[in-house]
């Protein structure tokens, strides 16, 4: 396996790291808007995992041109979930940011070993 | 070179996750956030999905970003420090890291024609779209006609969620609120961002009714378009302040693009079954089944549109209009 085809795993290896970078922000903080944002790292992940596997070699956007003969396509499944996912990510999100909302105004904080304090 | 591109993309995207991680300061953290999603729209575009790209831009860097702003402005935007349980969590993740880059060898590397995900129904994706739709965008066509039941459940969950954030945020605050009246006043008194904003928000609305009605032809569609004109609304919202804001477009209108453009979709299906056809089959909407097709994804891209600008702007001025506890 040469250096070139080892680069071809790149995007898997970045989605490894950026994934588990998402869980550290999860698992470890406290502070809860940081916990969302460790969150939303870890969905983006996802994203590029999926869009990575649609890409093909020559490939290009999965738009036919007319009269154009030959055209290799990239993959166009991956990326109409992922189009979804990422609008529907938004609105989860929001609803997660809506309650740490309400939390910080009944206990006045929004980190999470205080809150669990003062219950 | 397109390929070393990517390496140094990917690796910025890297270098950014881990100072969002890193930093003590939730509005720098929230910023990188913002730059984070614009490296991930790039990283998109490269690997050749132009409609995701345009997707993650948008909402991304867009959306995310005020409506996270709007939340720090209600919260607070420092974090404590905290001690202890560090290096448990640091070596769980260490090890998971290690565990799927040691995975990713059995992968199929980027772009090999051969992987599994290319052989199973793509091809016959790409091969059918003429023939039965007549549209040059194949995202297009599977998002919303193909694969139609998964983008109504999509847009539902959009729908869910707006009404779960007006339901949370409705109720008013539990301890006696000071109105802030300088919050009102947005960026009023600044001359150059009310110049370029005033410059650029018709813009940003001609763009998105562009990628709306042009998501057939070329990268675009209803999401797209829904998310960039609700950034340019957010924009005047920011420039003005959001009482104005609502004054162009009044929450009960907001309500009834999330309520309508949802009805719009699930009509469209409901009226193919009445016209003797399955749920969402437009093929019987006209005489001819390919005008049908594009008639029924014309029809619910516009829904999809209204639905998702709505529920954006609705989620913002939720976080927006409510007032600071002092």
């Amino acid at each position: 396996m040469n250096f070139l085809e080892l680069l071809g795993y790149f995007n898997y290896w970045v989605f490894a790291i950026i994934l588990t970078v998402g869980l550290y922000a999860v698992i470890n903080k406290t502070n809860l808007i940081k916990k969302l944002i460790g969150l939303s790292i870890f969905q983006s992940a996802v994203f590029l995992m999926y869009i990575t596997m649609d890409k093909v070699e020559g490939g290009t956007a999965p738009i036919i041109q007319k009269g154009v003969e030959d055209q290799i396509f990239s993959n166009p499944l991956p990326q109409v979930l992922i189009l979804t996912a990422i609008v529907v990510g938004v609105s989860t999100l929001s609803l997660g940011l809506a309650m740490v909302v309400r939390i910080s105004e009944c206990y006045g904080t929004i980190e999470e070993n205080e809150i669990l304090d003062a219950d | 070179m397109i390929f070393i591109f990517g390496l140094f993309l990917l690796t910025l995207l890297v270098i950014t996750a881990i100072a969002i991680v890193r930093t003590k300061d939730l509005f720098v953290a929230v910023m990188l956030t913002s730059i984070f999603s614009l490296l991930m729209a790039a990283n998109f575009f490269i690997l050749d999905a132009a409609d995701v790209a345009l997707t993650e831009a948008a909402v991304g860097a867009g959306v995310t970003t005020v409506i996270f702003l709007c939340a720090l402005a209600l919260t607070d935007d420092k974090e404590k420090p905290r001690q202890g349980g560090r290096w448990v969590a640091f070596v769980t993740v260490g090890v998971l890291a290690l565990l799927i880059i040691y995975a990713t060898f059995d992968k199929p590397r980027l772009g090999d024609p051969d992987a599994p995900v290319h052989q199973h129904i793509a091809p016959w994706y790409i091969e059918k779209t003429t023939e039965y739709i007549d549209i040059p965008n194949v995202v297009t066509a599977i998002l919303s006609s193909f694969r139609g039941y998964d983008t109504l459940g999509e847009v539902f969950v959009v729908f869910a969620a707006c009404i779960g954030v007006l339901f949370i945020l409705g109720v008013s605050p539990p301890r006696k609120t000071r109105g802030v009246t300088e919050k009102n006043s947005g960026l009023r008194h600044h001359l150059i961002p009310q110049v370029v904003g005033r410059l650029l928000i018709p813009f940003i609305v001609l763009f998105g009714l562009y990628v709306q009605f042009h998501g057939e032809y070329g990268p675009g569609g209803g999401f797209q378009a829904g998310a960039i004109i609700a950034t340019g609304v957010i924009l005047y919202a920011l420039l003005e302040g959001e009482s104005e804001a609502l004054r162009a477009i009044p929450r009960g209108v907001l309500l009834g693009m999330v309520i309508g453009g949802a009805l719009l979709y699930g009509g469209v299906g409901v009226a193919c079954m009445f016209m003797g056809g399955a749920f969402l089959d437009y093929s019987v909407l006209a005489a001819d089944p390919i005008f049908g097709q594009q008639l029924g994804i014309l029809i619910i891209e516009a829904g999809v549109g209204m639905a998702v600008c709505g529920a954006l702007l609705a989620i913002f001025h939720a976080f927006a209009a409510r007032e600071i506890l002092s």
